[in-house]
């Protein structure tokens, strides 16, 4: 297998912004040749193929953007974590607002957000939230949109969810079919899909919770600079931010206009505009 | 006395392990030279969902304390850095780290051989790579692509390994430079810091 250099990369992510206006050019340069490295083994391609592919067959960059963005999730991620969104988050959003909205920022197979739904109706608050979930890879909206699961995936999810200290079993949230775990619809009734794309998309509302865990540490340092500013314009002051348990804000021109409200999980708030 | 042959051109250090490494690990970095000055990048094979303890647990007996790094943090001269519990560790070109959550390779979430394939690409010749007891074979194409790369490549001898599937896979897949037990290894980075103090 030949290994692809940085020329190659180049071509292919300026190829895929001029023709398909999607923009692959400041991602992380590690993880972006590893993905594209996986899709030449899987299509079987060499490189000039793939981009004679993505030249010449405009349906193609669907299949493309489904293997190049990572699509590993579980629900109830850090358990730890949706503990301190039950527990200290979400009640101190409450204090000042009834009714609120949180962001999902690229939910890939949308684990997080049927967490988040789950979390939201034992605390008795689902109908008081509307959730927005978005992905720039429509194949895996559509895959969140079905809520359904394989079963194989579910001990991990059960175990996390467990330790998360949910109300009762995740059992009680799907039933078993051909092998996946379906969830009640009803769960996603409050949660709008839609695709967005964070780095060449425009700003669409205003939060007070935006969960983005992840997602960042796929883009180098500048384009997480832009992002950033994108998610502060996008939250309440007083809203929240919340990244991955190893993500880091500190190099961020923005990061002064947030403080730190867990450093153990990793959630942010927005204290000045 | 220099055993090893060694000269002060290397700028890094990688250390993958997994079953059977851990007391290694503990007597390497127990006995490292005070201010060795090469970054030291671990990857050892441990529990998804147990986040705390193990950085911890090593840093207790560590001459330098261990972190894991955060995305995208700078590599410092002298740390000693571990992949963090269900994240790949990678090294990019502006030598700084990199985390992912992509799918498991080797059935293993850190991969050895994604921190030390990526090393071999940013450090070349520059790098050192180290492999010690583990069950699996993760890491031997990350040997590979380090001696591939002229790096210098050592193995924990089998013979003490607790498991040795691991070292022996890497040895089939390429040649490995020196073959050591652990306290060679001590003696091995004593004589590596020697170059560096002149």
């Amino acid at each position: 297998m030949q290994e692809i250099d940085i020329a190659d990369l180049r071509r292919i992510s300026e190829l895929i912004y001029q023709k398909h206006h999607y923009d692959f050019r400041n991602y992380a340069m590690s993880s972006f040749k590893r993905r594209v490295q996986r899709i030449l083994e899987l299509k079987k391609l060499t490189v000039d193929a793939l981009i004679r592919k993505l030249t010449d067959q405009p349906a193609f960059i669907h299949e493309f953007l489904d293997e190049l963005t990572v699509n590993v999730t579980e629900m109830f991620r850090d358990p730890g974590f949706w503990r301190v969104l039950r527990e200290e988050i979400i009640p101190s959003i409450l204090l000042n607002h009834k009714q609120f909205k949180i962001w999902h920022a690229g939910c890939s197979s949308g684990e997080e957000v049927l967490s988040m739904a789950i979390l939201l109706k034992e605390m008795g608050i689902h109908q008081d939230v509307q959730i927005y979930a978005t992905d720039l890879d429509v194949n895996i909206l559509e895959k969140a949109k079905m809520a359904s699961y394989p079963l194989k995936n579910m001990d991990l999810n059960e175990k996390n969810y467990i330790r998360f200290q949910g109300a009762g079993s995740l059992k009680d949230y799907y039933r078993e079919e051909n092998g996946m775990a379906v969830f009640n619809r009803d769960l996603l009734s409050t949660v709008t899909y839609r695709k967005h794309d964070l780095v060449l998309g425009e700003i669409f509302n205003k939060f007070d919770l935006i969960l983005c865990r992840n997602v960042m540490i796929y883009f180098n340092q500048s384009l997480q600079n832009e992002v950033l500013r994108k998610f502060h314009e996008s939250l309440f002051k007083y809203g929240y931010l919340a990244i991955g348990s190893k993500e880091s804000l500190i190099w961020c021109d923005y990061a002064n206009r947030f403080i730190v409200v867990n450093n153990e999980e990793k959630i942010y708030k927005k204290i000045k505009d | 006395m220099n055993t090893f042959n060694l000269n002060n051109s290397y700028k890094a250090v990688v250390i993958g392990g997994s079953a059977g490494s851990f007391q290694g690990v503990v007597k390497i970095l127990s006995q490292l030279p005070q201010g060795f000055p090469l970054p030291i990048i671990m990857c050892l094979h441990r529990l998804k969902h147990v986040r705390h303890g193990f950085v911890e647990a090593l840093s207790l007996k560590s001459v330098v304390p261990v972190t894991e790094p955060h995305d995208k943090e700078p590599i410092k001269k002298g740390g000693v850095y571990l992949a963090p519990a269900n994240y790949h560790l990678s090294v990019e070109l502006g030598h700084y780290f990199a985390l992912s959550t992509e799918e498991m390779v080797n059935n293993s979430r850190p991969a050895i051989d994604i921190t030390l394939g990526t090393c071999a690409y940013v450090f070349k010749d520059k790098l050192i790579g180290i492999l010690l007891s583990g069950a699996n074979k993760d890491g031997a194409l990350g040997m590979k692509q380090i001696k591939d790369r002229g790096g210098l490549t050592i193995v924990q001898d089998p013979a003490e390994c607790m498991i040795d599937t691991m070292p022996r896979a890497a040895m089939a897949v390429t040649n490995i430079d020196h073959v050591l037990k652990i306290d060679q290894i001590v003696s091995f980075f004593k004589e590596l810091h020697k170059q560096y103090r002149t």
